[in-house]
């Protein structure tokens, strides 16, 4: 029984992941980008949570509202003003650019908020749980694993039903013929990485709600998703959510045997997958 | 004709032993804390030489080099605490041991590419600090201290720390030593190569992975000499402090690309910038971060070669004879190009 538990809870953590790789996934398709301020963009996001749910005195869920909507703004901005600038034949800039990035965000969040570890207080809804076969699961991992189904079902959908979709695969595939179609590829870049924001401020908020956070855990959130995107295969998004769920029942079993193995369970794991199956376990099929 | 030498190449050599002589001589013109500031100085010097090797010439672009400072740095205490190795052996001990775990390293993380490499290398540098923390003869997620009677078998105090200043000098100017060998070597025209552009360095028959993999395996090795002689002169190693990102691959990264990536100047001009930028923001708290992370994408941007490569290139200097140049033949009569295909560039 304790094992169905942990492996339960492992799926429901894997939902988390999936959401964390699903942003980094997407503004890799669309435009070769690894951001490595991921991790740290989606704890600044906790952040904000945090601030919205303290000066307005909003419900955790309800910060969402804002959270989103700010971190798409902050993705669009981030990419047209700073981001579009480093993308080129070399890999160098994007990587160290983001890599600033990430440390500017990790001690800017420690100048304002310390080093102290903080929680989005969730009420009630924290300690509801449904009963299921003799196991008790919680309310508020299964929203959020719903929520990264619904997530990634979403992107899925606008990347093959719309013409934003058919834009990012468009640039994804041949910037340069799509700027001869007609699109703008800053714009069209800059709206991928606030979509990918967005993404990132639903996973922030679940995250908070989650777990304690500080301004020193966004790597590991980064090396989280990354694993996760691996693990899945590169290119295909529900692969990513279905990396992600591997991922968390790897840790949560690792947890289970021994507690100090619970994050290096998940990156044997990865290591494994990338020994034997190098382009992950359900990378997109050719076309 | 290709020549490497420029004037300032000329008396490069001269001024670099001049340089080093006095360096060597700092026990007499500086107190301890000057030598203890000197030592770090070298190490981060040859630790971004050794990334800027990986980065700048072997398309190498990794955030992991912490596990081999780490490993370096618990290969040395494990032998001192456990088998009783006197700890100055620990430091080459330390180069065998990385060079030969970063085969499998590279095995594996080559697999990636790009900046999936780096996020890969990372991960490893990750599961080697996991591990060091699940290893309780050493401490476990504590870590542990080197006792005197360790530290006996090499001197006193002040004839250690001596000893110390002179082996982060002799390890640092021997990185760069190696590295401008290598560089000049058969084997750095095709790091060149292959810097310049892959696909045309691999259809001209270079073998771009066995290169990639020796230079990984060099970079390995020094990187752990000098995180051992690191952790020897601090005597307390903690899983945290051996594997961390900020301290062993952020701040060397940053000291690379402040100074130039892809030129072996650019990193000691870089530690140099980095020095002076650290004293004098150090009242700054983790706001000095937050500015040398500024810094480094405004240098990023704007001077995407560095600050080296800015006077390197308005000015045509070069310390270090490495830059290969055509010059014409002045004896020989010109030849028509249209009847002959110029040879050039012959060794």
């Amino acid at each position: 029984m304790e094992w169905a538990n942990a492996i339960i809870q492992g799926i429901l953590l894997g939902g988390l992941y999936g959401l964390f790789a699903a942003g980094l996934s997407l503004i890799f398709g669309v435009m070769r980008l690894v951001n490595i301020a991921h991790g740290d963009l989606i704890v600044l996001a906790a952040y904000l949570a945090l601030v919205a749910t303290q000066t307005l005195g909003l419900d955790p869920l309800a910060s969402l509202l804002i959270v989103v909507p700010a971190m798409a703004l902050i993705g669009y901005a981030l990419q047209r003003l700073l981001l579009n600038r480093t993308l080129g034949d070399d890999l160098l800039p994007p990587l160290l650019v983001t890599f600033g990035l990430s440390i500017i965000i990790q001690n800017g969040l420690l100048e304002i908020f310390s080093a102290d570890s903080r929680r989005l207080q969730a009420g009630a809804l924290e300690t509801a749980a449904l009963p299921l076969a003799g196991l008790s699961i919680g309310l508020l991992p299964l929203l959020q694993f719903g929520v990264a189904v619904a997530a990634i079902a979403g992107l899925q959908l606008l990347s093959w039903r719309t013409p934003l979709g058919r834009a990012f695969r468009a640039t994804a595939d041949d910037p340069e013929v799509a700027r001869l179609m007609g699109l703008d590829n800053r714009h069209v870049f800059a709206l991928a990485m606030a979509l990918s924001l967005a993404i990132v401020a639903l996973a922030g908020v679940f995250l908070a709600l989650r777990t304690n956070f500080d301004p020193a855990i966004g790597p590991a959130r980064l090396i989280f998703g990354f694993e996760a995107v691996i693990i899945g295969g590169l290119g295909s998004l529900w692969g990513t959510l279905a990396g992600g769920i591997l991922l968390g029942v790897a840790q949560s079993i690792g947890a289970q045997i021994d507690p100090g193995w619970q994050i290096l369970a998940g990156h044997l794991l990865f290591l494994a997958v990338l020994a034997i199956r190098p382009q992950g376990l359900f990378p997109r099929l050719a076309a | 004709m290709t020549a490497r030498v420029t004037h300032g190449s000329r008396i490069g050599p001269i001024i670099a032993i001049a340089a080093l002589l006095a360096l060597a001589a700092a026990p007499w013109w500086t107190d301890r804390q000057g030598l203890r500031l000197l030592g770090e100085i070298y190490a981060y010097a040859a630790l971004a030489s050794l990334w800027n090797l990986l980065a700048g010439y072997a398309g190498l672009v990794t955030v992991g080099q912490q596990a081999f400072v780490g490993l370096g740095a618990y290969t040395l205490f494990g032998l001192a605490l456990l088998a009783g190795v006197n700890p100055l052996w620990g430091i080459p001990a330390a180069g065998l041991i990385a060079a030969i775990a970063a085969v499998p390293v590279a095995a594996l993380t080559f697999r990636l590419r790009g900046a999936y490499f780096a996020i890969g290398t990372w991960v490893v540098a990750e599961v080697f600090r996991l591990g060091a923390a699940q290893f309780s003869a050493l401490g476990g997620g504590s870590g542990t201290s080197l006792p005197a009677s360790v530290l006996a078998a090499i001197g006193n105090r002040a004839a250690r720390e001596q000893l110390f200043y002179w082996l982060a000098l002799a390890l640092a100017a021997a990185t760069i030593l190696a590295i401008l060998l290598l560089l000049r070597s058969r084997h750095g025209l095709a790091l060149a190569a292959i810097r310049d552009n892959e696909t045309a360095a691999r259809a001209n028959g270079i073998e771009v992975d066995r290169t990639r993999l020796a230079v990984f395996v060099i970079a390995a090795a020094g990187t752990a000499m000098i995180g051992a002689l690191i952790f020897l002169q601090k005597l307390r190693i903690s899983p945290d402090a051996a594997f961390s990102v900020n301290d062993w691959t952020a701040l060397v990264i940053f000291i690379a690309v402040i100074g130039g990536i892809g030129r072996v100047e650019g990193p000691l001009l870089g530690t140099a910038l980095f020095f002076l930028l650290r004293e004098s923001l150090s009242q700054l708290g983790s706001l000095y971060l937050l500015v040398l992370g500024a810094v480094a994408i405004a240098v990023m941007l704007l001077a995407p070669r560095g600050l080296w490569g800015l006077l390197a290139d308005r000015l045509g200097w070069q310390l270090f004879p490495l830059a290969r140049r055509l010059e014409p033949r002045s004896s020989a009569p010109p030849v028509p190009a249209a009847t002959t295909p110029a040879r050039e560039a012959s060794p």
